[in-house]
């Protein structure tokens, strides 16, 4: 499987952060650092990850399966975190969800079949002093409204 | 960036350098007293430091409150193995979103606080855990470390002192039991997050069974200026037993919620009424969580003649844990936030052990019911009993923070769940079935 | 030693001891899913909680050390009320289908809620559902069961040293996983479906077969690989349905490997000879044992009156009994010196190399408990499997230290203090680079393969008696069941039984493969027209075969004989331990070797004293040194290892005919080709599987 030079060089840079004999710890971060350019963990990247870092293949299926972020179905290029934890719940995360997931037609951890977006009900992300709160990619939203989320995914979509 | 305007009630210590231009970058912090305390450091022995630490009173940040200069001396001197740093950057507590800020805005305070740790117990190599979510904070912590690399304050003989020390950052990727210090030891080691068996603690036996110093983010960026203003001083910006200031934040149905840098033993009446300017549309406060949704809940009358810091609170039956305070007015659904509450307990037990893996799902699922109006008045008993059966029974103590809210929210708005059956709400099966973590 | 009360009672423990098994030494169980003697803690059933004395909280007995002046109360009422809403807790998500469930009867589970648990449930919700999986010819999972005890994926890294188990998904949703994806690459061993506590994982062989209780157990030897373990032969309407070690009380203790335990099923293969045959007109005929028995006994007559050749092959997979009794008819009732059988393993050099030491053969539990040990020319994890699993125990267990030297890469690298690469042959120099660290050992144990003999041997002895260890045993490694012992009884043509020598040494087997003169070839359970032509084309064939083999193919007789697991008997292991057989099951038509052999000797006329397995053992322990063993000790299914070494061996016999079949942990020679269970393993995707080290 390749990589791009960019991915490469941020793996050497991984593995250089661990002691030569612990070289497992970099499992994650790689995981993380190569799913945002392959979009998911593909079976594929499991066995890679699993040969670069000299582990049997159910090692990493044992964290796959564990992180929450670590996707194994296709993600949307956009893909929108919406919280419905307590301090979001409190100012309206609820009724924000339920608005996007009828905006964007999708359930939780849906992904549309444009490939464009996807949905996600998550759990609180450290936003909650500024709720309700969005994530779409890495990026944070703070005290969303649906008509400011409606404006979002209207941008997003003419970015598209 | 701040993301919410400072109030001028806040002792400003940990916070100070953040209304700075670029105050992120190592310009500024060197400008304004960064790295100085670590200096200093360089010329103390161990246990000068230590000490300083012991007295400033400072109890970790990160939720349990340990204090941290006896933590520190846990450590064995002598090591044939080497000694690490770890930095808990996951805040995932749900309420809490102020170690996001602290790295945000004056990421060179933590990676100073990190060297006066290292200095204090000899370590030459740290890690960054910082939660998967907080991508763009990952990459403001490696611009700070290639800055410090740049200028000297970081690699080998720092600043000419003989000293070296390496720095990382590691990213979590979505699992709040990873903020469970053996948990997160286990994710740094490319495992699944779950806990260890302990004995032996970090301090003994942590990242790579070696010796570990583990605290939070804010836990570190307290430490310099602690060696500034000497132990004693900082303790006495708090109260006794509970030294120095803590980052608050506020949220919920209050006005003006934000993160806040509030003196210990600060009281709940003025956090809450002159800091957060009031709860929201001029509403009584129904109930109260001091510090994330792990603690009990009390309600607001028990709330408002309490102080901010660890004996108030626990005397009331809760914690202050992680300074993730949520504030619920009248208005709010009790039940639901109940069920919101198990809900995330349930999505992110890490299903090592049987009472919270089986309980908090079993939980969940009673809870739908009560929420939909569907059940009857042994269900609520039957939740509540639930609860107290995984408490102190679990294998770590998320099966604890479980099962504390419940019991509590349980016991004391007991009226609310029986005013929900009284009008079914929704028409549903009689058992719903509520498979909960998605996970494809 | 601490002193602690357990439930009012005093007990003493030695330091470090858990609660969980002090309670146990002192008669009180502790109920426990997670914890198991010898594998990593993991503290996560929570079953054992205890009341301890000023601690808060309940503690885990599996956890938890003893402590000086410790209270420890494991029936308290809180103690009671944890455990049964534990229990309650665990039944939430368990499917409860006991009555069609494999385990049900021996499920740890359901006693444990017999004893512990309350009558009825309070859980009314949906259950969480998923299916069935199968990952392996032989390993099939059930999430629903599972418990989460993590016994089976301790089982496969911690003992067997491979780690094809892991643990995904997480909360509620956490299932047991196989190494890659959707199936297994691993050794087919089962132990973790022996360990599992419940039905989660279940066996190819034995799933839907039968309910626990129907079952009568035998527990006999493995006939397979020259390790010895007891296997535990569940027998179902006289039909062999499981093979475990239920009683773990044999030499391997919880261990068995794929063949001995799923590899039974040769037993009942379909190619299983049940009536003699007879070349007639140049075709194989059934004809009746009598007709069969006749034309032998005449043609062995007619040969030895006429003073013509015979040729004598035995079997490294029948009992010391046939083994002794087959050379006894050879010598003294045919009068040939012609006998041999196919070597493994230079115990002969070893023996004479050794001679006037005592104590200086390792056993299998000496692999488990000397410090240090030397492997030298042998994958012995593929090889001998219980052997290697015992050096990863002792290891685990005792930090102790191995050394291997072979062509590699092997398993018993990972832990290996050192790894030197050598090929076969090639050790010593090897061997010789270890000088100065295995001179540190305080003990050591050498584990020597094939390619280690004659002067190598010798060599190797004296190097490593050179270094000064006070305590040094070997072991020689061999291929089969019974290799060992078919050495001790003397099939050889130049050494009788106990390593007498002959006065006039016969044919070696190639030897009497290649000789253009035979008269009489009687082969006894083993096919060697799988590697050798039959120069003497004229030659009268006798086969004692279970199936038909290349060898009996080309045979004039061939007559049908009972497996291992069909008869009683002795077999040696590798190790020299000493162990019954015990018959388990039937195959009509067939008779035990022994017998057939007796049979033969009447119709000759021959007095070759009574063929009863006691009575030829009686005089094995007079006749073969090393075998005067307890009788009582084996008669209880124990093992007792043979000490041979009382003297020189005064010929060296012919270590150049040693050749290794090179068997891996799925195949064994022309035997394992009749288990189904075994090519199908083979056949499975985990063929791919190439050991990765
Ligand atoms: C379930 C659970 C989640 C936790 N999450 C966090 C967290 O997100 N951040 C944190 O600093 N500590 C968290 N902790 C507390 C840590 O275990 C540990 O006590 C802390 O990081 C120690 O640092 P401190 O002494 O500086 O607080 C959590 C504990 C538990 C049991
Ligand atoms: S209490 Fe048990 S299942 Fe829950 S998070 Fe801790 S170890 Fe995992
Ligand atoms: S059969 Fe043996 S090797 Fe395979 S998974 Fe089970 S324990 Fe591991
Ligand atoms: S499959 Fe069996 S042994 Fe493995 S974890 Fe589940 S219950 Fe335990
Ligand atoms: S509760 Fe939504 S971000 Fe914390
Ligand atoms: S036996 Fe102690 S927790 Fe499982």
């Amino acid at each position: 499987m390749t990589f791009s030079p960019e991915l490469e060089k941020r793996i050497e840079k991984l593995l250089a952060s661990y002691p030569s004999n612990r070289r497992k710890s970099a499992l994650i971060p790689m995981l993380m650092y190569a799913q945002d350019e392959t979009g998911y963990v593909t079976r594929e990247l499991v066995e890679e990850v699993a040969r670069r870092i000299g582990i049997p293949p159910v090692q990493v299926d044992e964290v796959v399966t564990f992180y929450t972020m670590l996707w194994r179905k296709p993600r949307g290029k956009y893909h929108v975190q919406v919280c419905t934890n307590i301090s979001c719940l409190l100012t309206g995360g609820e009724e924000l969800y339920e608005h996007t997931c009828k905006k964007l037609g999708l359930g939780h951890r849906e992904t549309a079949a444009d490939g464009v977006f996807s949905l996600e009900e998550v759990e609180c992300m450290g936003a909650c002093s500024w709720a309700p709160a969005v994530q779409i990619n890495y990026d944070f939203y703070h005290h969303v409204t649906p008509e400011k989320l409606d404006q979002l995914i209207d941008d997003l979509k003419k970015v598209h | 960036m701040l993301y919410n305007e400072p109030s001028p009630l806040e002792t400003r210590v940990l916070t100070r350098r953040f209304s700075l231009p670029n105050s992120a970058s190592i310009d500024t912090a060197l400008a304004n007293g960064g790295y100085q305390q670590f200096l200093k450091a360089c010329g103390m022995t161990q246990e000068q430091i230590i000490d300083e630490v012991k007295a400033s009173n400072l109890r970790g940040r990160g939720g349990a409150g340990f204090p941290t200069g006896m933590k520190w001396g846990f450590l064995p001197r002598q090591s044939p193995k080497p000694k690490y740093i770890v930095v808990n950057g996951d805040e995932s507590e749900p309420g809490t979103c102020k170690d996001r800020v602290l790295i945000e805005n004056d990421p060179h305070l933590l990676i100073e606080g990190i060297l006066i740790a290292a200095q204090a117990v000899g370590a030459k190599a740290g890690y960054v855990y910082i939660r998967g979510e907080y991508r763009y904070l990952i990459d403001i912590m490696e611009k700070a470390i290639d800055e410090a690399y740049a200028k000297g304050w970081l690699g080998k003989n720092i600043q000419g002192r003989g000293v070296d020390f390496d720095l990382y950052t590691h990213t979590g990727a979505g699992a709040y039991e990873c903020g469970e210090e053996s948990a997160l030891l286990e994710s740094l080691e490319g495992k699944r997050g779950q806990p260890r068996i302990r004995p032996p603690f970090p301090a003994v036996a942590g990242l790579y069974q070696c010796p570990t110093v583990l605290n939070n983010v804010e836990t570190f960026c307290a430490v310099p200026s602690i060696l500034e203003m000497g132990g004693k001083a900082w303790a006495d910006l708090g109260i006794p037993k509970a030294g120095g200031t803590k980052l608050t934040c506020l949220t919920g149905h209050v006005n003006k919620c934000g993160v806040y840098e509030l003196p210990l033993g600060f009281p709940v009446e003025k956090m809450i009424n002159e800091v957060g300017g009031g709860i929201r549309g001029g509403r009584k406060m129904k109930a109260f969580i001091p510090g994330g949704s792990s603690c009990p809940v009390l309600k607001g009358d028990e709330a408002w003649p309490l102080t901010m810091d660890y004996d108030a609170m626990a005397k009331a039956g809760t914690m202050l844990g992680s300074g993730g305070v949520v504030i619920m007015d009248e208005t709010t659904d009790m039940v639901k936030a109940a069920l919101r509450i198990m809900h995330f307990y349930a999505h992110e037990s890490c299903g090592w052990c049987i009472p919270c893996r089986e309980g908090t799902t079993w939980l969940k699922k009673i809870l739908t019911r009560l929420d939909r109006g569907v059940g009857t008045t042994r269900d609520i008993d039957l939740a509540g009993d639930l609860a107290k059966n995984m408490l102190g029974r679990t294998f770590c103590p998320l099966g604890d923070a479980a099962a504390l809210p419940t019991i509590s929210i349980v016991e004391k708005f007991r009226d609310e769940f029986e005013a929900k059956l009284r009008k079914v709400q929704v028409a549903v099966p009689a058992f719903p079935d509520s498979p909960l973590v998605v996970m494809q | 030693m601490v002193n602690l009360t357990i439930n009012g009672i005093a007990v003493q423990a030695p330091p470090g001891t858990l609660v969980i098994d002090a309670a146990k030494k002192a008669g009180i169980e502790i109920p426990a899913f997670c914890y198991y003697e010898g594998y990593s803690l993991q503290a996560a059933c929570r079953m054992c909680l205890v009341e301890v004395e000023k601690m808060p909280k309940l503690q885990t007995a599996c956890t938890l050390p003893v402590g000086e002046g410790m209270v420890v109360r494991t029936e308290a009422a809180a103690v009671v009320k944890a455990r049964k809403t534990t229990l309650e807790f665990l039944l939430t998500n368990h499917p409860l289908d006991c009555p069609v469930c494999d385990k049900g009867g021996e499920c740890e589970l359901q006693d444990m809620v017999f004893r512990y648990g309350a009558g009825e449930s309070r859980f009314t919700e949906l259950k969480h559902h998923v299916d069935e999986k199968q990952w392996s010819p032989v390993v099939f999972y059930d999430a629903p069961r599972c418990i989460l005890c993590y016994r089976c994926v301790r089982v496969c890294d911690e003992g067997m040293g491979v780690g094809a188990l892991g643990v995904v998904n997480r909360g509620v949703l956490s299932e047991i996983a196989p190494s890659h994806g959707d199936h297994l690459e691993c050794d087919e061993c089962g132990a973790c479906i022996d360990i599992c506590p419940v039905g989660a994982l279940t066996s190819g062989t034995y799933r839907y077969q039968t309910r626990p209780w129907e079952m009568q157990h035998v527990g006999t030897t493995c006939t397979f690989c020259a390790d010895g373990c007891k296997t535990t032969l569940g027998i179902r309407n006289e039909k062999i349905v499981r093979g475990n070690n239920r009683d773990q009380s044999g030499i391997n203790g919880e261990f068995l490997c794929v063949k001995g335990r799923y590899a039974f099923d040769f037993q009942e293969h379909p190619g299983r000879l049940t009536a003699p045959l007879m070349r007639i007109n140049g075709k194989l005929e059934e004809v009746s044992w009598s007709k069969a028995l006749a034309a032998v006994a005449a043609k062995f007559s007619e040969v030895k009156s006429r003073g013509g050749q015979f040729g004598v092959i035995g079997s490294t997979k029948t009992s010391n009994e046939e083994n002794f009794f087959l050379q006894k008819f050879a010598r003294q009732g045919l009068g040939t010196a012609n006998i041999d059988h196919r070597r493994s393993g230079d115990i002969v050099t070893l023996i004479d190399a050794l001679a006037g030491k005592t104590d200086a053969l390792g056993s299998v539990q000496d692999a488990y408990l000397m410090k240090a040990s030397l492997v030298v020319g042998t994958d012995l994890a593929q090889e001998h499997p219980l052997l290697a699993f015992q050096l990863r125990a002792n290891f685990r267990h005792h930090d102790s230290h191995t050394y291997t030297v072979a062509a590699g890469p092997v398993r018993e690298d990972s832990y290996s203090v050192a790894q030197v690469r050598a090929a076969a042959g090639e050790e010593m120099a090897g061997v010789e680079s270890l000088r100065d660290r295995l001179a540190k050992e305080p003990e050591l144990l050498v584990l020597f393969g094939a390619s280690v003999k004659g002067e190598a041997l010798r060599k190797l002895v004296a190097f490593v008696g050179s270094l000064g260890i006070a305590k040094v045993k070997y072991i020689c490694l061999m291929d089969y069941s019974n290799s060992r012992g078919a050495m001790d009884m003397g099939l050889l043509p130049d050494l009788g039984p106990g390593y007498k020598p002959v006065s006039a040494a016969g044919l070696a087997l190639p030897d009497m493969m290649a000789s253009t003169g035979l008269d009489v070839l009687w082969i006894v359970g083993a096919n060697p027209l799988a590697r050798h032509e039959l120069k003497s084309t004229g030659a009268f064939v006798v086969v004692q075969e279970m199936f038909l083999t290349e060898t009996a193919a080309r045979a004039d007789v061939v007559l049908p004989a009972s497996s291992a697991y069909e008869k009683g008997g002795t077999v040696t292991s590798g190790t020299g331990e000493v162990q019954r057989l015990h018959s388990a099951a039937k195959t009509m038509g067939a008779k035990p070797d022994l017998e057939i052999m007796g049979l033969i000797a009447k119709e000759m006329k021959l007095n070759l004293g009574i063929w009863a397995n006691a009575n030829v053992f009686e005089e094995i322990r007079r006749e073969v040194r090393g075998y005067n063993i307890p009788l009582p000790t084996i008669a209880t299914g124990q093992a007792v290892q043979t000490s041979p070494l009382n003297g020189r061996v005064a010929v060296a016999s012919r270590p150049d005919l040693i050749q290794p079949a090179g068997n891996t942990l799925f195949t064994s020679g022309s035997l394992g080709k009749y288990s189904k269970k075994l090519t199908s393993v083979m056949e499975y995707p985990g063929a791919l599987y190439k050991p990765q080290y």
